[in-house]
């Protein structure tokens, strides 16, 4: 047994108890990650001996009975975060070189709450992708294999490495973000948790932009109270980000605890879509059962909208991505490519320094926004985003939280869905509706398919009450009492 | 709605994204498809639904005009791939 | 009569209407905490925010919002309660975002409008379209090197009004009045410094020419122009090239210009070569800017009392011409001066006193009105001693001088330099005798019905006085001598 098999919240216990130091898990995930990374690639930046004079304080401070929510914890953090002094790449050639001079606010919270962190998590390239096939700096490897298949899978995306190093268990956390599905589908499909909050919960402030209307950073951890520790000390207002909310952060934690008895659990019937997979469906009547046997009531609600969610998120997240990203024009920072003259550098700059996925979306972006076509597309996607979200206000009006799966499939294996664009973009039908609504949503782990994947059941819950969310998620936990483990691990002889 | 040619360089060109004849074709393709299967949103009647560019739901918060940032060149230029003293250059820009 | 330009096919009008730029008065930038101040070293004001780093969010500065809206109030004109930022998307090396955050739907002042007074005493009313507020982008230095480019952020996210007015304007006369009464607005509300030179408000000149009855022609837009002067200048030779263009049976087209004040020319901008397509969008970073009417309110209530209604109250109170009230109320300091001296004077002797000698005075001296040569108190006691007869008109013009060059005041100086009005009849007497005996010849001629020579001597007996005589007693007197 390694320190890196105790989950966050044991983590956490274990360190006040001074059952171990700080020193003793961090090292413990030095060692996993030092092992394993090479194989799977969750982490871009390894920065160990900051970790480690991180612990080295934390065990100073531990040691005066000192206590803070996460003292001496390590975590990952996903390159999309920057982070002062610890090169920030948001898995692009364009930014490779750049070392930020800042702390976003999410990181900057979770070390005041006396977090450890061990590196920066891969990630598709700007966080576009759902498979971490667009990073720059290679793919990310799923610790988890099908039965009797060595084909190696996609970790989801674009949160793929954090999601890969909590479920091999080189880190008891990751921070993560989540613009269509970022957090939910890769925990999915790493068989962990990961929430989405409310838009406005964590500050977006020295997040790299990707859609600004949808970006929200959240936590992935391997149980749900994991994630609602994580997210407690990531959330909260900052006056830096205009669209952050001036609400106070409740007890997460203790909603993991409260039961569903109760509550009224919606059903999309639109999500059951003819192409469901037997499987998928199959778990997610299995998660609806367990809620409806441990005291909640299932109620059919129709959201009309949302299966044109994916679609108008297509015109949405590329229109705010193709302006977000005109930063990166090799003037100030990053990768800058020589040009005769400065048109010349800037597109020699910005078509070697983003790659296919990228340069495709901000090429969809500029066209939809473009004169001529701004009503067509971008007007009528916003007017669909009203629709959806009013789908989304009249199902809670009669609901406390819907249930659904959070993917279509399990683990896809690379190379797969790679033909073009548009396959790739429906895995993330069943996460979409929840950023262009702007409502929580977690996923969890709730079986396995017969390869012995791990699939997810999504939990969507009303603005900022994540805390029906934790409870609806943490009951499923309870009844999937999901034990697998993935192949790859820490500890485990490759 | 098939793009051109011509409209895939217009946008390539507005979004300062170089492209070479072959990526031309290539995007002309991915384009058309990712445009084509959004095409599906014209289905849905949207008349009288007022736009929504955001869901915050914040009244839009003002800062006191306080000076409490700047003041740090050196942080700014830290990063920059070209400079001269206190300056970020670009290649010499006929205006 | 309305201005006209001659070409070879007949008369012309010119249709003009200008886009201000006017920096907003405000310590902090419109969206970030770093300084505005003008002539920093480069790159030292400027935030991470302003230099478009990864990750960094714009947050409003509430003081702008008040500035615009006291501009909006002092234009007239509709303020939204509800108003919105967008971004104009365009690339450009002192752009960091590759976007500007301006409003472009939903501005925060709609229609208002602006009371101009040309020089033969007529007025009109041009329009303004909108204000709305937006960031000023980077400045990037040409001529510093032979290949680069040099950019300085300073400037980038300093607080911009930008102010349209409708194509109301027809002639340089009432763009040149239209701006120095716009600047004169902004300077009263203390909302824009006006201050062309440092480029904190520059004006874009839409110009397009048409025969008298047509439809609008396609206009051009002069960009940047950074003094009224050349602003005349700017629209003068721009609609001159459009006739030629239209004479010679060309088609002007549309496009963004560049004076060149050296060769009186405008040029077409290379920079600006390509059709821009700015793809506005709202800013997802930011959210409705929405006003609290009570709080307009109270920026309503505190607003100064405006050069328009200043000058018809000082027609009004002091019963000084048309003309000289408008000359007085252009700059608030100037009108304030003239309100010191004039209260419980002859305010029409006041007029005089700032508009002539204060002003030629300023000129000289190259000082202003915030620093003048001669202060109003100092003034108003001058204009007390010419009225209790302690000194004449005459004598009252050379203690001004005497004051200019040392600064002391005027009773110190009647008495140091013995400056006092003679109305002692004996002395005037003596003078007079003195004048008669020398000039018996002349006193002849007048006896035999040369009236005029009655001016030579009060002349010669002012000077025989040192011109400190009362002028009236001088007349008395001489009268009496006479006769
Ligand atoms: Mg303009
Ligand atoms: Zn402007």
């Amino acid at each position: 047994m390694t320190l890196c098999d105790l989950s966050l919240a044991e983590a956490r216990d274990g360190l006040r108890r001074r059952d171990f130091t700080s020193t003793d898990i961090t090292t413990d995930c030095l060692d996993a990650i030092a092992a394993l990374n090479p194989k799977l690639n969750a982490f871009v930046t390894v920065t160990a001996e900051r970790a480690l004079e991180q612990a080295a304080q934390a065990d100073r401070r531990l040691a005066a009975g000192e206590t803070a929510p996460l003292l001496g914890v390590p975590l990952a953090i996903k390159d999309l975060f920057c982070t002062e002094g610890v090169r920030t790449t948001a898995g692009s050639r364009i930014l490779g070189p750049f070392v930020p001079p800042y702390e976003s606010t999410v990181t900057a919270n979770l070390l005041r709450d006396g977090a450890v962190f061990l590196g920066k998590t891969n990630m598709d390239e700007f966080a576009m992708g759902s498979s971490n096939m667009t990073s720059a700096y290679g793919p990310v490897v799923n610790p988890w294999t099908r039965h009797g298949d060595n084909a190696q899978l996609v970790p989801g995306g674009s949160s793929g490495g954090s999601s890969a190093a909590v479920a091999a268990r080189l880190a008891p956390g990751a921070t993560a973000t989540d613009t269509g599905g970022s957090i939910r589908q890769p925990a999915s499909f790493c068989g962990i948790a990961g929430i989405k909050p409310t838009y406005g919960r964590c500050s977006r402030w020295g997040i790299v932009a990707f859609a600004s209307s949808l970006d929200q950073a959240g936590p992935m951890g391997r149980t749900v109270r994991d994630c609602a520790i994580m997210l407690a000390s990531m959330a909260g207002h900052d006056p830096k980000d205009s669209t952050s909310a001036d609400i106070p952060v409740p007890d997460f934690e203790a909603a993991c605890g409260r039961g569903v008895k109760g509550l009224r659990i919606g059903v999309p019937r639109e999500y059951r879509s003819d192409g469901m997979s037997p499987e998928i469906e199959a778990m997610w009547q299995h998660g609806l059962a367990w809620l409806r046997e441990q005291g909640a009531t299932l109620v059919d609600v129709s959201l009309p909208h949302t299966k044109y969610a994916l679609a108008t998120y297509y015109i949405v997240a590329p229109a705010e991505a193709s302006s977000n990203l005109a930063r990166y024009d090799g003037v100030r920072f990053g990768l800058r490519q020589d040009g005769s003259d400065l048109q010349e550098l800037y597109e020699n700059t910005r078509a070697a320094g983003f790659g296919a996925e990228v340069r495709r979306r901000v090429l969809i972006g500029t066209y939809v926004l473009s004169a001529g076509y701004y009503d067509a597309y971008y007007l009528r996607a916003q007017k669909l985003r009203a629709l959806i979200l009013r789908d989304f206000t009249e199902a809670f009006e009669k609901v406390d939280a819907l249930v659904t799966p959070t993917a279509p499939t399990a683990a896809f294996a690379m190379g797969e869905k790679m033909d073009d664009p548009v396959t790739m973009y429906l895995n993330d039908v069943f996460t979409v509706p929840a950023n262009m609504a702007g409502i929580p949503g977690l996923s969890v782990p709730a079986g396995l398919d017969s390869a012995g994947l791990p699939l997810g059941l999504q939990v969507l819950g009303k603005p900022f009450d994540e805390e029906t969310v934790f409870a609806v998620g943490a009951a499923i936990e309870r009844a999937a009492a999901f034990a697998t483990l993935p192949s790859l691990r820490a500890g485990v002889a490759l | 709605m098939a793009l051109d040619p011509a409209t895939v360089r217009r946008i390539a060109k507005l979004a300062r994204i170089r492209v070479t004849d072959e990526e031309v074709t290539r995007l002309q393709t991915e384009l058309s498809g990712i445009l084509g299967w959004i095409e599906q949103l014209n289905e849905v009647d949207v008349s009288g639904v007022a736009p929504l560019a955001g869901v915050s739901h914040q009244r839009l918060p003002m800062r006191e005009d306080v000076v409490n940032d700047g003041g740090k060149a050196d942080a700014i230029l830290a990063n920059a791939p070209a400079r001269v003293d206190h300056f970020f250059t670009v290649p010499k820009v006929v205006e | 009569m309305s201005y006209m330009l001659e070409g070879r096919t007949g008369s012309w009008e010119i249709v003009v209407g200008l886009e201000v730029h006017a920096q907003v008065i405000s310590k902090a930038k419109l969206f970030s905490g770093a300084a505005t101040a003008f002539g920093a070293e480069p790159n030292s004001q400027v935030s991470f925010v302003d230099a478009a780093f990864p990750g960094m969010l714009p947050v409003i500065n509430r003081e702008c919002v008040a500035q615009a809206v006291r501009t909006g109030l002092g234009l007239a004109a509709e303020i939204n309660l509800e108003s919105r930022f967008d971004r104009k998307n365009y690339f450009y090396a002192d752009l960091p975002a590759g976007y500007q955050i301006s409003q472009y739907q939903m501005p925060v002042v709609g229609r208002g409008s602006i009371e101009i007074v040309l020089e033969d005493g007529s007025t009109r009313h041009i329009g303004v379209t909108r204000l709305h507020l937006e960031q000023d982008a980077g400045k990037s230095f040409h001529d510093r090197d032979p290949v680069l480019s040099y950019i300085d952020l300073n400037r980038s996210g300093v607080a911009l009004m930008e102010i349209v007015s409708e194509p109301d304007i027809r002639s340089p006369e009432e763009a040149g009045a239209y701006l120095r009464k716009l600047r004169s607005i902004l300077r009263y509300l203390g909302t824009c410094d006006g201050n062309m030179d440092e480029g904190s408000m520059r004006a874009d000149v839409n110009v397009s020419v048409r025969k008298t009855g047509e439809p609008f022609r396609t206009r051009c837009e002069v960009k940047n122009v950074n003094s009224i002067r050349f602003v005349m200048h700017a629209i003068e030779a721009e609609a001159r090239r459009q006739i030629d263009v239209w004479e010679e049976g060309g088609e002007v087209e549309q496009e963004t210009r560049l004076y060149d004040p050296g060769r009186g020319i405008t040029r077409s901008m290379r920079s600006k070569e390509h059709a821009h397509d700015y793809r506005y969008f709202p800013d997802p970073d930011l959210l409705p800017l929405v006003l609290d009417p009570a709080w307009v309110e109270e920026l309503r209530s505190a607003l100064p009392e405006l050069p328009d209604a200043k000058r018809a109250r000082f027609i009004r109170e002091y019963a000084i011409p048309a003309y000289d009230a408008g000359v007085l109320t252009v700059d608030q300091a100037v009108a304030d001066y003239f309100e010191t001296i004039a209260k419980g004077r002859d305010a029409r002797l006041a007029s005089n006193w700032v508009t002539g000698n204060l002003f030629a005075a300023m000129n000289e001296t190259g000082r202003s009105i915030e620093n003048p040569p001669v202060s109003a108190a100092h003034l108003g006691q001058l204009l007390d001693l010419i009225a209790d007869g302690t000194i004449n008109g005459r004598i009252a013009k050379d203690v001004f001088e005497a004051m200019v060059e040392t600064g002391d005041a005027p009773a110190a100086i009647v008495e140091s330099r013995g400056l006092r009005q003679v109305t002692d009849t004996g002395a005037i007497d003596t003078a007079i005798a003195q004048v008669l005996a020398a000039n018996a010849d002349k006193v002849a001629e007048y006896k035999s019905g040369k009236d005029k020579l009655f001016g030579f001597f009060i002349g010669q007996a002012m000077k025989a006085t040192g011109g400190k005589a009362n002028p009236a007693a001088v007349n008395e007197a001489l009268r009496r001598a006479l006769s």
